[in-house]
């Protein structure tokens, strides 16, 4: 009504003209309500079936339910590892404002440490986002009550309670078992690989070494799934559909942890290695690296206390010597030779040599530990008193070739396939390892006055214990080689069905037993009246055995007395050995580090091991070294 | 006698109530309350309290009715210089929640004068040019738009988009109904196209992140964009036919926000799906249409003005909210007319709805 017109101006006109704005008003109201109306078509309409679908979403969650870990027990059904189920103080850090803050004020209510708050950072650096992450572990009854008390103060945070995996023995037959720890990259990776990323939503931890890690699928179980109703907190409202989990399959060792753990004491605070195996089955009876270390250290994450003590100790505790360690098998190496030599016509158990006490090849001097030498030695003698001289000269009629070629099937110098990781290789000598070994040409060539000391069991010879306990089960088994494990079978948690372990015999050495009864027969006689006789003295059993001592330090040519050697340089002692002679039940191979002789500190232990499994005999400590045995006799 | 008593009082009370009105607005608010209950009887039913503001809001509108749009004239200029004065206030002292400065401290309680000028305004603009309207000048139009942006500017201040978008827009549709030139009218459309990049740099930025997550609120789907994300999956998760009244998973696994306020609507859309949106849509048509009849019926400039005013405010609460909630328009807080919860807004609606009323029922009596 901008004016223009006089006041007495028609009335009638005004209106039309205020009337003519409603209807533009009117339109512009229709306008817009049918944008509206046409969004609403579009959103309810056609888009739907999308926003049901992104509702449902909303709406529906799956959360893993983690299985049951298999159990571990021994042959006869003690418990090596098993859960049990603890409370947790758990943080979703997506639906907290202030982190800090959160966990300043939980430690008001329960007691969190400085390492909880570590391992907390350290998770939620690795972890995905909208995980719970534990910041404390293992709440107490009246933690998780205080907790309860005021947790509306703490969004975000709650208690869970989850399965923890225990070792009840501790630090016994921890190399064996190995433990479980939180998976990290590398392990995603491994759990990709097998196509299993969805089984694992919900697990965080996974067998990193030993059983643990090689029987992982095994052991896991299948992840169950509850589809839940959750509200926009990601609050759980109501369940909707739960496919119950999976136990994992529980696995019975072939081992006797009775055994295990005399044969650890035995150890004392020396560090070395045993390896014992039932002979006609390759189940390992005992496997034994020292130091020991507790697996349940691992579990929730190891302080770096824990892990620099155990990294930085001289005695490498981590180091499972038993598959890892690979050392000169010195004497022991001896009846293989002697077997070889009879199987290839190389000598009659009755030849003889004469002994000056050394050997001389393209002018250099092999010496005999015993000054003098052993005087007329046949093949019982040679064994019997580990006359170096017959095995130099063996060694030259047999050459390298024919050692190798022979040393090979019995298992010496490859893997043997133990179900659990981290073997070495070892070194069995020959041309063609030499010329894989070395880079340079003039390395590469083989000597043969390299062979001699090969015989001896020393030069490149380098054998993992367990090794040793195959090669030494087979002789014992009249040939038939098994390769060793320690699962005698896996017990299914659905259907009870146990599926056994216990393998094939590996091969069937072709061996005469007429050969073989002659080398079984000397290694007797080390045991009445050789190098073990007095570790064996007064055995009720009969027992084959041969000692064996590798070289540590090269003494050039000068005596060797253990006393005046610092501890670290002194010999590694070995033994093997079977028992009963005629029908064995154990075989075993011992390695003492810095042990000196084998009779002197090696063979004591396997008499321990030997009077146990037998007798029943239980020891009152650890073997005592026998001060006063050498290498001869 | 008794009976002829009875019926005159019966007669005196809704002397002025207009019955269409009334009519619409009570079938909105019935689904206003049956949708407060979904939203809330799980936690914390705010239907009866609902109930109870409405019964307040009723009072004010009959109380108001009953006066001649002469007296409600009265009122326009003091209410508006209080309003003002409050708002000053406000800017100098008032008390600041969640980062906006919108409420005076009265020691007991506190008050929001932003909520007076939704209806002091259109009364001062209406009073106005009414004052002068044999003498309308351009200039006339330009006071009347100083008079709309100062408050309009004092309350964008606070900030609160919203309620300054009410208020501009009750001022504006004055402005518009009383005769504003279309010349002028479409050289500030271009104006304030042309003025939008610069209003964009003085834009807060929460107020600049609302409009870019409106373009795509995928961009920052747990922060600006979730309101708008979840109450768009409700509308269109509700489908043609809705998941049934008290069955919308989004709204009472609490998947969409202030569902008994300003976002009633998503709830609403989902349980009752396009049939009931539609509805409901109709019934503010035919509410405007009513308010619209009034204002082209009123009989002096001040009624038709402010009838108009009124009417299309109605219509900007309701568009802005369904248009904000369905996702073509920013979130700004403007609850839906009859339908959110909240007793301040109701009463000022009431208010709205009894002027309307007096309009309607006094309009004879001024050309008598």
């Amino acid at each position: 009504m901008y004016n223009r017109h006089s006041p007495f101006a028609s009335q009638d006109s005004e209106l039309d003209r205020f009337r003519f704005r409603i209807v533009i008003a009117a339109a512009v109201v229709v306008l817009a309500f049918s944008v509206l109306i046409g969004r609403f078509v579009y959103l309810q309409v056609f888009q739907h079936e999308y926003y049901t679908t992104r509702a449902e979403d909303n709406r529906i969650s799956l959360v893993p339910i983690p299985p049951n870990r298999g159990v571990i027990v021994d042959r006869n059904g003690t418990v090596l590892a098993r859960n049990y189920t603890a409370f947790t103080l758990e943080i979703t850090p997506s639906t907290v404002d202030d982190l800090d803050d959160t966990i300043e004020r939980l430690g008001k209510v329960v007691e969190i440490e400085h390492k909880d708050k570590r391992r907390f950072k350290k998770l939620l650096d690795e972890s995905k986002s909208f995980e719970s992450l534990p910041i404390r572990t293992r709440l107490s009854d009246e933690e998780v009550a205080r907790f309860a008390a005021n947790r509306y103060l703490f969004p975000g945070v709650e208690v869970k309670a989850r399965l923890f995996r225990q070792y009840p023995l501790g630090p016994i037959a921890s190399h064996v078992i190995g433990y479980i720890n939180r998976i990290n990259k590398t392990d995603l990776a491994a759990i990709e690989e097998k196509g299993q990323e969805s089984n694992y939503r919900g697990t965080d931890h996974i067998g990193k070494t030993g059983l643990e890690q090689k029987y992982e699928f095994q052991l896991h179980g299948e992840t169950g799934y509850e589809e839940v109703e959750t509200d926009a907190g990601g609050r759980a409202v109501r369940s909707l559909k739960r496919i119950p989990p999976v136990s994992g399959n529980n696995l019975t060792l072939t081992l006797d942890v009775r055994l295990q753990q005399m044969t650890e004491k035995a150890f004392g605070d020396r560090r070395g290695a045993l390896v014992a195996i039932e002979p006609s089955t390759g189940g390992i009876l005992a496997l034994v690296s020292t130091p020991t270390f507790d697996p349940n250290l691992f579990i929730d994450g190891i302080r770096s206390e824990d892990w620099d003590l155990l990294n930085n100790s001289p005695d490498k505790p981590m180091v499972n010597r038993a598959l890892n360690g690979a050392y000169p098998p010195g004497s022991t190496f001896k009846p293989f030779m002697a077997l070889a030599a009879l199987e290839l016509g190389k000598r009659t158990p009755s030849q003889a040599i004469a002994d000056p006490g050394f050997f001389t090849f393209g002018g250099h001097t092999f010496r005999d530990d015993k000054k003098g030498g052993h005087g007329m030695v046949d093949m019982y003698k040679s064994i019997v008193q580990s006359c170096d001289t017959y095995y130099y000269m063996l060694a030259n009629d047999l050459g390298i070739d024919n050692i190798a070629r022979f040393m090979g099937p019995l298992g010496l110098g490859s893997k043997t396939g133990v179900d659990i990781e981290g073997e070495s290789e070892g070194v069995l000598p020959s041309p063609e390892w030499k010329k894989r070994r070395f880079r340079k040409p003039e390395q590469q060539k083989w000597f043969a006055g390299e062979t001699i000391s090969i015989g001896i069991g020393q030069g490149y010879n380098a054998y993992t214990p367990i090794q040793l306990a195959q090669a030494v089960a087979a002789l014992a088994n009249n040939g038939v080689l098994y390769r060793p494990h320690l699962v005698k079978y896996v017990t299914d948690s659905k259907t009870g069905e146990k599926t056994m372990i216990e393998p094939e015999p590996l091969r069937r050495l072709p061996w005469k037993q007429q050969n073989i009864d002659t080398i079984k027969k000397a290694m007797v006689g080390v045991n009445k009246e050789g190098t073990g006789a007095r570790a064996f003295a007064g055995a009720s059993y009969e027992s084959a055995g041969k000692t064996g001592t590798a070289q540590v330090f090269s003494l050039k040519g000068s005596d060797y007395r253990a006393g005046k050697l610092k501890q670290e340089l002194r010999d590694h002692a070995l033994f093997i050995a079977f028992a009963p002679a005629d029908q064995p039940k154990i075989a075993l191979a011992v390695l003492v580090e810095n042990g000196g002789f084998g009779a002197q500190s090696a063979a004591p232990i396997a008499r321990m091991v030997m009077d146990y499994y037998l007798l029943g005999k239980t020891p009152d400590g650890p073997a005592k070294e026998d001060e006063s045995a050498t290498e001869e006799e | 006698m008794f009976d002829h008593l009875l019926h005159r009082l019966r007669e005196r009370l809704v002397e002025h109530l207009d019955t269409p009105l009334l009519l619409i607005t009570l079938m909105i608010m019935a689904t206003g309350l049956a949708t407060i209950y979904s939203a809330t009887y799980d936690a914390n039913n705010r239907a009866f309290a609902q109930a109870l503001n409405m019964a307040v809001g009723f009072v004010a509108m009959w109380a108001v009715a009953q006066l001649p749009p002469q007296k409600l004239m009265r009122f326009a200029v003091p209410l508006y210089v209080i309003g003002v004065v409050l708002l000053v206030l406000v800017f100098i002292a008032g008390v600041k929640v969640n980062g906006a400065r919108r409420w005076l401290s009265l020691g007991f309680t506190r008050i929001q004068p932003s909520e007076i000028l939704k209806i002091a305004m259109p009364l001062m603009l209406a009073w106005y040019f009414h004052k002068y309207e044999a003498v309308l000048r351009f200039r006339h139009y330009l006071i009347a738009g100083v008079l709309l942006l100062v408050p309009f500017g004092l309350i964008a201040k606070q900030p609160d988009l919203g309620t300054a978008i009410l208020v501009g827009a009750a001022g504006f549709y004055v402005i518009f109904f009383a005769g504003l030139p279309w010349k002028v009218l479409l050289g500030m459309i271009v104006g304030v196209g042309a003025a939008a990049p610069f209003v964009w740099t003085i834009l807060h930025d929460y107020q600049r992140k609302r409009i870019l997550t409106l373009i795509d609120p995928t961009t920052d789907p747990l922060g600006a964009g979730y309101h708008i994300i979840q109450s768009t999956i409700a509308i269109g998760s509700g489908g043609p036919f809705g998941k049934g009244w008290l069955q919308g998973t989004q709204t009472h696994l609490e998947f969409i926000p202030e569902r008994h306020t300003d976002f009633i609507f998503a709830v609403f859309s989902e349980e009752r799906g396009l049939i009931g949106t539609s509805i409901l849509v109709v019934l503010y048509l035919l509410l405007i249409a009513r308010g619209l009849m009034i204002t082209a019926n009123a009989s002096t400039l001040f009624a038709r003005v402010l009838a108009g005013s009124v009417t299309l405010s109605f219509f900007t609460y309701a568009f802005v909210n369904m248009g904000m909630v369905s996702g073509i328009l920013p979130v700004v807080g403007v609850p839906l007319p009859f339908m959110s919860y909240g007793g301040t807004a109701l009463v000022t609606l009431f208010l709205g709805l009894g002027v309307l009323m007096s309009i309607q029922s006094h309009r004879m009596l001024v050309k008598k």
